[in-house]
């Protein structure tokens, strides 16, 4: 029967990783920016919440909650509220993990996920996105071809968060079959990670491009299944990561705009921002209610494909429209990188391009 | 518990009004669009017989404080407010005019119902339960005065035992078959004490037939044209002192305006739910002409790679179900005694805007065809613009998220 609250457990995990984003995250998210670090400590005050290892099964090390896509969503959209590429880092290993219990075999669960339930953070990784104009999952360009019971990878990947630092990565290529996904260890031969990327936003996630050379992997490290519900769950993870940076960005806006006077009044009282604020305010909730929908339909067991495709879609457009009217709210001011709206607007214009940077 | 499935008995009752509106009120739909202020005498009486209880739309009432919070946490929470914006989308997927023109208490009996004594409900209400067909109207706007309902000029006077009022209403949905075709009421609202403003507006119950309470045009319309749109005149027309909804006093305090103001949280999330039957019609339309050429949408692919028409197609379907959300979202804030002020403004803003916006863009996507009335979908174009006019057009709804949002009142943003 419909509603529209989470439950006792769903609102505790929000409030925490509320108050998480609130005191940790959000005051280091400039300096990051500029210098393009993550601080250490905040990546273990973060592996202290226990984000990653809650879901993995206890066989393994893990607490064994259940992997709700509604609960991932919450957590998504209040770390990207304090920042997204701290965010990013942070929910990193889910890269690997998500995808594992999802589909990994006895022996695949047994062999990858205790590396990321011990006391320490441990990185992990995808690389889904290609350096191309026309860059489609339906059509990678990177290619495994079976070779001898093994497979051969070959092809260039981009935007792979912390794939210098990753224990495993898991590389989406075209099969036979369509979209395949492998789990290489950081030291397989024929994979070679190039230099860090610079990008206009995400400054405080390393990403990278890296080379899959005639990339030799066993049969053994392909995951098995129908991979469009972990396509589906990285979907909703990335709309609900959009819907933080929303938010950040037109609560921000707001409260500028009621501080801010011009001719007399607060430019908030004026309705050409009153009614630009109204607007960004109705079109977060929109799109929050779309994420929910699909994350709700991930986790009653249906085919959420069309519902997580509908709200990626609109949540990256809103996104972008929210965090620019959140810089046009601050005129001149909104440009000058004092202010975090900038950041916003150039962490939200990413949406419409990533996949597969985060998954729940 | 976030959870977006129907309960059973909506699901029931939902495929039942999908099969009233596919059955009968599409069959009939371009006919009572081409003629204009004729009415479909024999499917408004089986609308009648069939929906006495069935669609209760207008007649919730929002509890206030403790009151709220008591009756939410001890019983089971309502549904019915979720029900009618189902049952209603279904109905104005088979016409939205025809829909309108329903027998009922509509805006006018959700003002007695939220505002009226118990006597009162009883007597104005009441005779929706059995006889011929009835309905009940709302009549707020002026000539002079729109969305301003505060600068309304119709006056009320008291002469002994009685009110005497004096004044012109437009844009009356149903003001025709309430005030002169049965035995309905029309709610009227005027003002005890112009100089008092917001505090000095009340409002009157007056009986069909009233003495004095003429309808001096039906208006020609763009769409909904099934649903007659009435001005009415008032001239010395006398009512029942005990007509007036709520307090005769003129206070200070503007509780009574607000009040009444209040019903809309309560019908903006139903008039959203309408604008979204209109949208989900011309998705179907566009949707199931595609499939017969062939043309299935790829979800999967990204925005710049898919076709335009794939690309504006998968944008109406998002936006219509992102308005039906935030539509449900507000209804369900009023099953549960929750104060959805905010919420009913942006689900009406949004439903508004997207249907103008999909019925236009669906004429846009199939060409000739689109344009033609041969089909519906021009018609649907026609009969939505309204959505984003009536029930507080887009801008005032705007008006009422940004005083929330901002924490302001109507005087520090107007």
């Amino acid at each position: 029967m419909l509603g529209f609250q989470p439950d006792d457990e769903q609102q505790l995990i929000r409030d925490t990783v509320a108050e998480f984003a609130r005191e940790q995250l959000r005051p280091l998210a400039h300096d990051a920016d500029e210098s393009g670090l993550c601080p250490p400590s905040v990546v273990r005050q973060a592996w202290d919440l226990g984000l990653v290892q809650s879901t993995i099964p206890e066989a393994y090390g893990g607490v064994g909650a259940e992997s709700s896509a509604v609960t991932g969503s919450l957590i998504c959209e209040e770390l990207a509220w304090g920042d997204l590429a701290l965010a990013l880092h942070i929910l990193s290993p889910q890269l690997v993990t998500c995808p594992v219990i999802m589909l990994g075999t006895p022996e695949q669960k047994a062999q990858i996920l205790s590396c990321y339930a011990g006391p320490h953070f441990t990185a992990g990784t995808a690389a889904v996105m290609e350096p191309r104009f026309d860059f489609d999952l339906n059509a990678l360009t990177t290619t495994a071809e079976r070779h001898h019971g093994a497979f051969v990878l070959n092809g260039t990947k981009c935007f792979v968060p912390l794939a210098a630092a990753a224990t495993h990565l898991l590389v989406y290529a075209r099969g036979d079959k369509g979209i395949a996904a492998f789990l290489l260890p950081q030291d397989t031969p024929g994979l070679s990670i190039g230099e860090r990327e610079k990008n206009m936003g995400l400054k405080a996630v390393a990403t990278y491009e890296l080379r899959l050379d005639h990339c030799r992997v066993p049969a053994s490290s392909q995951l098995q299944g129908d991979i469009q519900p972990v396509l589906n769950r990285s979907r909703v993870a990335l709309s609900a990561l959009a819907v933080g940076v929303a938010r950040a960005a037109y609560e921000y806006a707001r409260e500028y705009a009621k501080e801010r006077t011009a001719f007399g009044t607060a430019i908030a009282q004026k309705q050409a921002i009153a009614f630009m604020l109204a607007e960004m305010a109705t079109e977060i909730d929109a799109a929050r209610l779309l994420v929910w929908e699909a994350a709700w339909k991930i986790d009653t067991g249906g085919d959420a494909t069309r519902e997580a495709c509908l709200a990626k879609n609109y949540a990256a457009n809103m996104v972008l429209t929210v965090t620019d009217n959140a810089v046009q709210t601050l005129g001149g001011h909104g440009y000058i990188r004092d202010h975090p709206v900038e950041l916003w607007l150039r962490n939200g214009r990413g949406f419409a391009t990533f996949e597969g940077l985060a998954i729940i | 518990m976030i959870d977006f499935s129907l309960s059973p008995a909506v699901e029931k009752n939902r495929a039942l009004l999908h099969a009233v509106a596919d059955g009968t009120m599409r069959p009939i739909s371009r006919e009572y669009d081409e003629r204009e202020h004729e009415k479909p005498t024999e499917w408004l009486n089986m609308m009648w017989e069939a929906s006495k209880d069935m669609v209760s739309f207008g007649e919730g009432k929002q509890k206030k404080g403790a009151d709220r919070k008591a009756e939410a946490t001890e019983r089971h929470p309502s549904e019915r407010t979720i029900r009618s914006a189902v049952l209603i989308e279904e109905l104005s997927w088979g016409d939205v005019g025809l829909y309108l023109s329903i027998p009922h208490p509509a805006l006018g009996g959700a003002a007695v119902a939220a505002a009226g004594t118990p006597e009162q409900k009883e007597r104005f209400l009441s005779r929706f339960r059995d006889g011929e067909p009835k309905w009940g109207a709302m009549a707020i706007t002026e000539p002079g005065c729109g969305s301003d309902s505060a600068a309304l000029t119709t006056t009320a006077v008291r002469d002994g035992d009685q009110w005497v009022i004096n004044g012109t209403k437009i844009f009356c949905t149903s003001g025709l078959m309430a005030a002169e075709k049965s035995e309905g009421f029309v709610v009227v609202w005027a003002t005890l004490d112009k100089s008092a403003g917001r505090a000095g507006i009340k409002a009157f119950v007056v009986n069909h037939h009233t003495p004095g309470m003429t309808v001096a045009k039906v208006e020609d319309k763009m769409g909904i044209r099934a649903s007659d749109t009435a001005m009415l005149v008032f001239e010395d027309c006398r009512i029942p002192l005990d007509n007036i909804l709520g307090q005769a006093e003129v206070k200070q305090s503007t509780a009574g305006f607000k009040g009444v103001m209040a019903t809309f949280d309560a019908t903006r999330p139903l008039v959203a739910a309408s604008a979204i039957g209109v949208a989900r019609a011309a998705v179907d339309y566009v949707r199931e002409t595609l499939a017969a050429e062939g043309i299935s949408i790829r979800y999967t692919t990204p925005p710049t790679k898919l076709t335009t028409l794939e690309r504006d197609f998968m944008e109406m379907e998002a936006n219509l179900q992102a308005a039906r959300l935030l539509t449900w979202r507000a209804a369900w804030m009023l099953d549960q005694g929750i104060q959805n002020n905010l919420e009913a403004s942006m689900a009406k803003a949004k439903a508004g805007s997207m249907v103008t916006q999909v019925t236009q863009k669906a004429v846009e996507l199939l060409g000739p065809l689109g344009y033609s009335r041969k089909i519906l979908l021009e018609k649907w174009m026609r009969d939505a613009k309204i959505s984003d006019i009536y029930e507080g057009t887009q801008q005032i709804n705007l008006l009422i998220i940004a005083r929330r949002i901002l924490g302001y009142s109507s005087q520090e943003l107007n």
